[in-house]
């Protein structure tokens, strides 16, 4: 009896998506959403959700978003995606790398339905869109602005694990910081968390302590920040403008952006023109803003940034332009020569001129 | 005045009404709960508790969950009961679980990608090893150094997330993947793959192993000399030494067979629905499998029901979140409420309310 | 890089600060368990102090009016733990975890409102003259006043159970609760009181995290620092003194490998994450196995449930 009834499920949904579109019009299209931590953060999980409602804002009644929270990665997510899909959803945004799996997984028993996995890179099925935001446009910018706002030469960074994506922001900013800079330093530590409070405030702590005047971060909240102002060293804010936390000493922040390509993807989907990509948009398609620039940043400086921020936006300048070496000295990108996505997404070494070592 | 009267056996009858009545009780905290979020509290409830299993919607793809999720936590909560009993409070079956994961991991990705039987019997064992050896810290510095299990068993959980965290982006680490972090993909290597026994029932390899281990514990502490030795340990240390009962053995005992029970689970786990070794790979199945384990009031059946009722709140919370957008904090109020409400009535169970008035002499001093 | 260019100064009085929080909270639960009470929900209760002292002090405008509400949370849900285990007889291990869930649970839904919201700055005292000593300065003279607090009460709950007859009467209900109840002692009365105390430092050590750490409210800002503080109170063998030197170990070591990365050593990081607890279990060996005669054994009567019999 139990196959029976699921053939039978299976079979009425093949029935409603061989519809098509027609279908889809009479009823609000479902688009679900899951996040790997709370829409409270302040950081990731929330610039998502700010999208999400921007577009479900945006295209008011003809769609119907939803989420579900703090979903681990594993099979509670593949769980949590696949009984989305038993309940009509049309369209379904994984907001975490560690979704791949599972979201592959539920993809082969949902072909007709769309997936798209935020910051992944497993598409093992034509029904597994990708995308992602050049995040390390932003770190050339503000690396830029940290170059030249720095007194003592020394610009902390926290960084939290030693993935490609974190190496990636750790060397555009170095590379852009010492370009404006020859003196700067850098000084990474590692916390193995993306979000801990009272251990990011320490990091920061330990950082300005060793001399930093400059704090980066590539975790999720906004106690460095709090230490920053308290300490009088500059920050910047991550994933979206944190400058009611600490108003004297946040210049900008990197805030990501979804809501173009959530517009754009769910149009898509309305249209019936959805494919399968992957995507990787930047201050081009103005998935990655910045916040306002703080007064205190001289004139000069702003417009240099924003100067930067324009080349970017028209493709006339790219972070990764060589000549650039590794950390060894052996050369990697040569005179004019521009990094190729491959290469930076599975970026495991340190450029030339970090100190320290990557670990693992 | 209401007393409180220890019964002279406990009362089966309110054994088996007190999980009901707190089902119910749950359900109408929870109904206030939900409608002062501003959810209607019918379908709220219904969706978590009905759902799950009945749903023409979602009732067979959520059924199996049920076993998938439960399974681990079954498992692993045998596994700890037998140590609890005892008084041997292991706190650290969530590192045990993550070290037995890895290490199976490690073997299966050692043979990749060679076919052969041998390699999923070795995953098991070395999960268990693995497990096992993890709980032997705290074990050996108890028996030797009178440490407290609790406070190393406890510590060792954040060592082996840190050792977790080392592996998938360090020494497990996919070289096919392009630099991310996590595993090669475990659930996709035939020969070590922990796949559906019978499909869509939710049954793979770690549910079988969870049903004997609930086997196991029964026949152990009901029919075993050393279950015997175990239950008066635990109600009767004087007792037990004089009976010959060797603490430190049973200490070694309790913990080996904890952490076995746990890095089992966290190899069915890594194999089957979790599918690789990543950063955030474990899910807490250690510290909720305590929680099972005395549901279950320690014993093995009570466990399988209890397994089964937490599960149940899990998977229907999550309908719940999408459906209603109910916040996952929502589904843990909702399920600390539930446990709450269990334990408080389990007092029912062994004594008695009584009405003491005032100038009535009462019946023992 | 050199070693000096780490300042030992700094160290200590930023460890201090790191420290706190869990010192507040495995001093409240020290007290507890001395009364032979095991409260697993420690983790629960500081958290819902956290986001009840940030609400508060955020709707008032005054971070000690925050404190104060973190302090009265704290106690009530101790109060919900304290029922269920000393009326209801029912578990303490399972009672404590269901706590911890509730508590999680709750603190986000209660805290859904506060996101983003800044709270009442809180300074550091100084003393004068005395702040600007060359050493003790930053370490003893310029802190925030719960550091003070959290010192003040490590010497007064050890001369509290040392000299009074009520720490006689706790310490006595702890080691065997029958043969108090026979001297005449009110055990549950004793064991709820202790409970609530608990409950209240833990609600105040997660206050701390919120309103002067960070200071801000996220769900989950706690990040575990209720079960360290658990296993705090283990490692300081029930000590008021031992508990001290156990979050300031271990609040040390956080900082020191922090300071370490940011001064360029040269260490495997990834096994640098894990030293704080390592190092903490070492100590703890060491100690133990030391002891000969010194009682390093818990509570006589600790996770046993109390009935008196007729």
């Amino acid at each position: 009896m139990k196959r029976r009834h699921l053939l039978a499920t299976s079979a009425a949904a093949l029935g409603l998506a061989s519809l098509g579109t027609v279908a889809r019009a009479q009823s609000p299209l479902k688009v679900g959403f899951i996040y790997i931590g709370p829409p409270g953060d302040f950081g990731w999980t929330y610039a998502h959700d700010q999208s999400r409602l921007a577009a479900q804002a945006h295209f008011g009644s003809a769609v119907e978003t939803f989420y579900v929270d703090n979903v681990p990665e594993g099979p509670d997510s593949e769980r949590v995606m696949t009984q989305m899909a038993l309940s009509g959803a049309s369209m379904i945004f994984a907001t975490s790398f560690g979704y791949g799996p599972a979201m592959n997984a539920t993809a082969a028993r949902f072909p007709d339905i769309a997936f798209e996995h935020a910051t992944g890179y497993l598409q093992e099925h034509p029904n597994v869109s990708l995308y992602n935001a050049r995040f390390y446009e932003g770190r050339a910018v503000i690396g830029t602005i940290a170059g030249r706002m720095t007194t003592s030469n020394k610009v902390g960074y926290i960084a939290s694990f030693p993935i490609p994506e974190v190496i990636m922001g750790i060397n555009s900013a170095y590379l852009h910081a010492k370009k404006v800079n020859p003196n700067v330093e850098f000084s990474v530590v590692w916390v193995y968390t993306w979000f801990d409070p009272a251990q990011e405030a320490a990091a920061a702590e330990a950082l300005i302590e060793q001399g930093c005047d400059i704090i980066m971060q590539h975790t999720d909240s906004t106690a460095p920040l709090t230490v920053c102002q308290q300490r009088g060293a500059l920050g910047f804010g991550q994933a979206s403008d944190m400058t009611q936390f600490a108003p004297d000493v946040h210049l900008t922040a990197i805030i990501d952006n979804w809501t173009p390509y959530y517009i754009k993807r769910i149009q898509e989907r309305l249209d019936g023109t959805w494919t399968a990509g992957n995507v990787w948009n930047g201050i081009a398609e103005d998935e990655v803003t910045f916040a306002p620039f703080n007064p205190r940043i001289p004139a000069e400086v702003q417009a240099e940034a924003t100067a930067m921020i324009e080349a970017i936006r028209t493709g006339a300048y790219h972070p990764f332009t060589g000549p650039i070496n590794r950390q060894d000295g052996t050369p990697w990108l040569a005179e004019g020569e521009v990094a190729d996505d491959g290469t930076l997404l599975g970026m495991n070494f340190y450029i030339e001129g970090v100190t320290g070592e990557i670990p693992g | 005045m209401l007393r409180l009267e220890k019964r002279p056996s406990p009362s089966q009858a309110w054994n088996y009404a007190t999980p009901v009545l707190a089902v119910l009780l749950t359900m109408i905290a929870g109904g206030i709960l939900f409608a002062i979020l501003g959810k209607n509290p019918f379908e709220a409830i219904r969706l978590i508790f009905w759902d799950p299993l009945f749903s023409e919607q979602f009732g067979s793809y959520s059924r199996p969950q049920l076993l998938i999720k439960a399974g681990p936590l079954i498992l692993i909560a045998c596994g700890l009961a037998i140590g609890f009993r005892a008084g041997i409070w292991n706190i650290g079956a969530e590192g045990q679980y993550i070290v037995g994961a890895l290490c199976a991991a490690a073997v299966a990705l050692w043979f990749f990608p060679a076919e052969s039987v041998l390699v999923f019997p070795l995953m098991i064992v070395a999960g268990a090893l693995g497990g096992w050896a993890w709980a032997m810290i705290p074990a050996i510095l108890k028996t030797r150094f009178n440490t407290n299990e609790i406070l190393v068993s406890l510590l060792l959980v954040y060592v082996a997330e840190k050792l977790l965290a080392a592996a998938a982006t360090g020494f497990l680490r996919n070289p096919d993947g392009a630099g991310f972090p996590g595993s090669r993909n475990i659930n996709q290597y035939p020969s070590a793959a922990n796949l559906e026994l019978i499909p869509n029932t939710g049954l793979h390899w770690g549910g079988v192993a969870a049903f004997a281990a609930v086997l196991f514990t029964y026949v152990m502490l009901q029919r075993h000399i050393l279950g015997f030795h175990v239950r008066l340990a635990g109600q009767a240390p004087r007792a037990a030494r004089f009976a010959g009962v060797a603490p430190a053995r049973l200490v070694l005992i309790c913990l080996g067979l904890g952490g076995a029970f746990a890095g089992m689970a966290g190899m069915f786990e890594v194999a089957g629905p979790a599918r690789l070794i990543s950063i955030d790979f474990n899910a807490g199945y250690g510290f909720t499998a305590i929680i099972v384990a005395f549901l279950g009031r320690l014993h093995p059946v009570g466990i399988v029901l209890a397994g089964l009722l937490l599960a149940l709140t899990y998977i229907g919370g999550e309908l719940a979140q999408f459906m209603l957008s109910i916040p996952a904090a929502a589904i843990q109020v909702f399920q600390g409420m539930l446990l709450f409400f269990l334990l408080a009535l389990d007092v029912l169970s062994n004594y008695r309310i009584r009405l003491a008035l005032p100038g009535r002499t009462s019946e023992a001093k | 890089m050199d070693i000096g260019a780490i300042n030992p100064v700094f160290l200590i009085a930023s460890l201090m600060v790191a420290a706190t929080p869990i010192l507040l909270a495995a001093l409240g639960e020290l007290v507890v368990e001395k009364a032979g009470v095991l409260n697993l929900g420690v983790e629960g209760i500081m958290i819902m102090g956290a986001v009840t002292g940030f609400a508060a002090a955020v709707t008032t405008g005054n971070a000690w009016l925050g404190m104060l509400a973190a302090i009265g949370a704290g106690a009530l849900l101790a109060l919900v733990f304290a029922v269920l285990t000393q009326v209801l007889m029912a578990n303490q291990v399972a009672s404590g975890l269901a706590l911890t869930l509730f508590g999680l649970g709750l603190s986000a839904l209660v805290g859904q409102g506060f996101v983003g919201a800044t709270p009442p700055r809180t300074e550091k005292l100084t003393f004068g003259p005395l702040t600007d000593l060359p050493v003790v300065g930053p370490i003893l003279f310029n802190q925030d006043p719960l550091v003070y607090v959290s010192l003040a009460l490590v010497a007064g709950i050890w001369w509290w159970l040392k000299s009074t007859r009520g720490g006689r009467i706790l310490r006595a209900v702890g080691e065997n609760h029958d043969s108090a109840h026979a001297l005449g002692y009110k055990v549950r009365r004793v064991r709820i009181l202790a409970i609530l105390f608990g409950g209240a430092c833990a609600g105040l050590g997660g206050a701390y995290l919120s309103l002067i750490r960070v200071p801000q409210w996220t769900e989950g800002m706690t990040t575990g620092a209720g079960w360290i503080a658990l296993a705090l109170v283990v490692f300081a063998a029930w000590r008021p003194g031992r508990a001290l030197l156990g979050a300031y170990l271990f609040g040390g070591i956080m900082v020191l490998q922090l300071n370490l990365q940011a001064a360029g050593f040269r260490i495997p990081v990834e096994y640098l994450a894990m030293s704080p607890y390592i190092i903490t279990i070492l100590v703890l060996v060491l100690m133990s196995s030391n002891r000969g005669r010194t009682s390093l054994s818990a509570p006589g009567s600790l996770g046993r449930s109390f009935h008196a019999a007729g």
